[in-house]
């Protein structure tokens, strides 16, 4: 049986916030960064699911063109009918993820890379961002001096005010295991940890297709490929 | 005449916003404490010790994942009820006021808000949310303040205290200042940002009470570039160093003496990719070749205020900020700049292959 992806969207506060009635006048296009950059044209989407057309929605769910957007939210305050065509591409890429049509593009699939970095640091550490997720083979534009800072990081950050890893309040504490268990709860009864299944199970089965290899940490080719591949074709 | 006098008022009355004078309960931000840890610290030094504020910093406070929902790895409905964690620790610390570092964490907070204010029924099914998995419940805070909100409003406060004003030492000319604020303080929800979206204040407000000048360029409101998944996967970044290149290159021309941001991510990347194009491209946006310093609205009030430069973190930003300190007439011991705790010295990072120290 086909899915109404309409009466999905439609489900979505984000959706019945994010479009009232657009009259194709273009700024979203014009004021969007990644409109300048990508092959990307945000009015052309929300006239696709403004017109409720089942068969363009299901196409833009496994397309690259939802995964572009940067969720600036810039297209928020320019348009003159209060539309956020931001808040319709994070209903689309919900969609494509929980349909796993996210496999079916390149952009689309780093979604298990971002899954298994920041997405596994916030239930393991209980932050999105944290020096030893930030390695500075993974991020050598964050240059020389967080290399130091690396190398040399329970100094610095006591010598900053920090708590790094230490009981406590500050700046990079360790959290608590118990502040952990009550973040994986709240995940478990939100479905967040049913989507990172899908996120895993979907990903390994295109990893299967690629005949790439595939593992429970990021040592693998999979994400070695997700994360570092660009075919440039995005921007013709 | 009355009535138009009115009307103004009104329209000027949206960019206004209420800040709550004192009893905050802190939410911290991820990127701030792994990049500018110090500039959290002084907000509390400042607060507390300058202001005799009460701001209460919660080690059970987490993560609100806002990284993650803006990269479609973390639902809407996992947000809220995280969010409205931090609501109930809030609560259960006998507080109503909510200080939030992060830009991000502050859209997501006034986001979240908006939502159960449009849809009733998503605040309950969070609150049930929440007690499922936590036992946990709470009280909705009665206000919110971004943490630049709260040096704003105590910028004369600091500026009667301040040992130094934001003018040449030399000349007594005002420094150029251009500002960058994170898109999402008021780009979502223009009436929670002091200023709005069109006229942001938040900033510029703090400048010209500290004696700069702020200098407007062409891509002023552009995005810094962060994009969430466009700089989280490697194969991305090209979008954000692309972004804030055109920034740089749209200020360039008005000769800025330093950047100033109200946005953890954008603070990072503005100073970081002007490291990374230096490297690629052998180019800087200033005339000396060693990049335009980038300063939180915390570092440059403790710099106003007298505090040591690398109290305050300077040391850790890629771009150095030894000639504006200089321009500023404040005094730094180099001896003292990459030292730990107890004053060892520490080795020395390695310098940049093109971006002049």
């Amino acid at each position: 049986m086909d899915i109404d992806f309409c009466a999905e969207l439609e489900q979505d506060v984000r959706f019945k916030e994010g479009l009232k009635a657009c009259m194709n006048c273009g700024i979203c296009t014009a004021i969007c960064p990644a409109a300048e950059l990508y092959n990307y044209d945000p009015r052309s989407i929300i006239t696709s699911v403004q017109l409720r057309n089942n068969l363009q929605i299901k196409e833009l769910l496994q397309s690259e063109t939802i995964w572009y957007c940067g969720q600036c939210m810039s297209c928020k305050t320019r348009c003159p009918r209060g539309n956020t065509p931001g808040f319709i591409i994070q209903t689309l890429r919900k969609l494509s993820q929980k349909y796993g049509y996210f496999t079916h593009s390149e952009k689309g699939r780093q979604q298990y890379a971002i899954k298994k970095t920041v997405g596994e640091n916030v239930l393991k550490k209980g932050y999105c961002v944290h020096p030893d997720l930030v390695s500075y083979d993974m991020h050598q534009e964050q240059g020389p001096i967080w290399q130091w800072v690396q190398q040399h990081k329970q100094a610095i950050y006591e010598r900053l005010g920090a708590n790094l890893d230490k009981e406590g309040a500050g700046a990079l504490r360790k959290i608590h295991k118990k502040n952990l268990d009550e973040l994986q709860a709240i995940f478990d009864v939100t479905n967040g940890t049913e989507l990172y299944t899908i996120i895993e199970e979907e990903s390994k089965k295109q990893a299967e297709r690629m005949n790439l290899g595939f593992s429970d940490n990021i040592d693998n080719e999979y994400f070695k490929h997700v994360y570092t591949y660009n075919s440039n074709t995005h921007s013709e | 005449m009355d009535t138009a006098i009115h009307t103004e008022k009104e329209t000027w009355g949206t960019y206004q916003k209420h800040v709550a004078d004192d009893n905050y309960y802190y939410a911290r931000s991820c990127i701030r404490q792994n990049f500018f840890p110090a500039s959290e610290y002084m907000f509390l030094h400042i607060l507390r010790k300058v202001l005799g504020k009460h701001v209460y910093d919660d080690p059970n406070h987490t993560t609100c994942t806002g990284i993650g929902y803006h990269s479609d790895i973390v639902p809407f409905e996992t947000i809220q009820t995280v969010v409205a964690r931090h609501f109930a620790l809030m609560t259960e610390a006998g507080l109503e006021n909510i200080a939030i570092s992060c830009v991000t964490s502050f859209g997501i907070y006034t986001e979240i808000l908006e939502t159960w204010q449009h849809f009733p029924e998503q605040l309950e099914k969070t609150r049930e949310f929440l007690y499922k998995a936590t036992k946990r419940e709470f009280n909705l805070p009665k206000n919110i303040a971004h943490t630049s909100d709260i040096i704003y409003k105590f910028r004369h406060e600091i500026a009667e205290k301040a040992v130094y004003k934001l003018v040449h030492a030399q000349t007594g000319e005002p420094l150029n200042v251009v500002e960058h604020i994170g898109c999402h303080y008021a780009k979502m929800f223009p009436t929670k940002g002091i200023g709005g979206a069109e006229f942001p204040q938040v900033l510029s407000g703090m400048i010209t009470a500290w004696g700069g000048k702020v200098i407007d360029y062409p891509e002023r409101r552009h995005c810094c570039g962060f994009g969430f998944r466009n700089y989280l996967v490697q194969a991305n970044r090209g979008y954000s160093v692309s972004n804030t290149y055109k920034k740089l290159e749209s200020m360039q021309p008005y000769n800025p003496d330093f950047i100033l941001t109200n946005c953890p991510g954008c603070a990072m990347f503005i100073d970081k990719w002007q490291y990374t194009i230096a490297e690629m491209e052998q180019k800087t946006f200033d005339s000396q070749g060693k990049g335009i310093p980038v300063l939180t609205y915390e570092e440059l009030a403790a710099l106003v205020l007298g505090i040591q430069p690398w109290d305050v973190g300077l040391q850790i930003h890629q771009i150095q900020s030894e000639s504006l300190l200089d321009a500023l007439g404040i005094p730094y011991d180099t001896a003292l700049k990459y030292v730990d705790k107890q004053g060892n010295q520490l080795p020395l990072p390695n310098k940049p292959n093109n971006l002049l120290h």
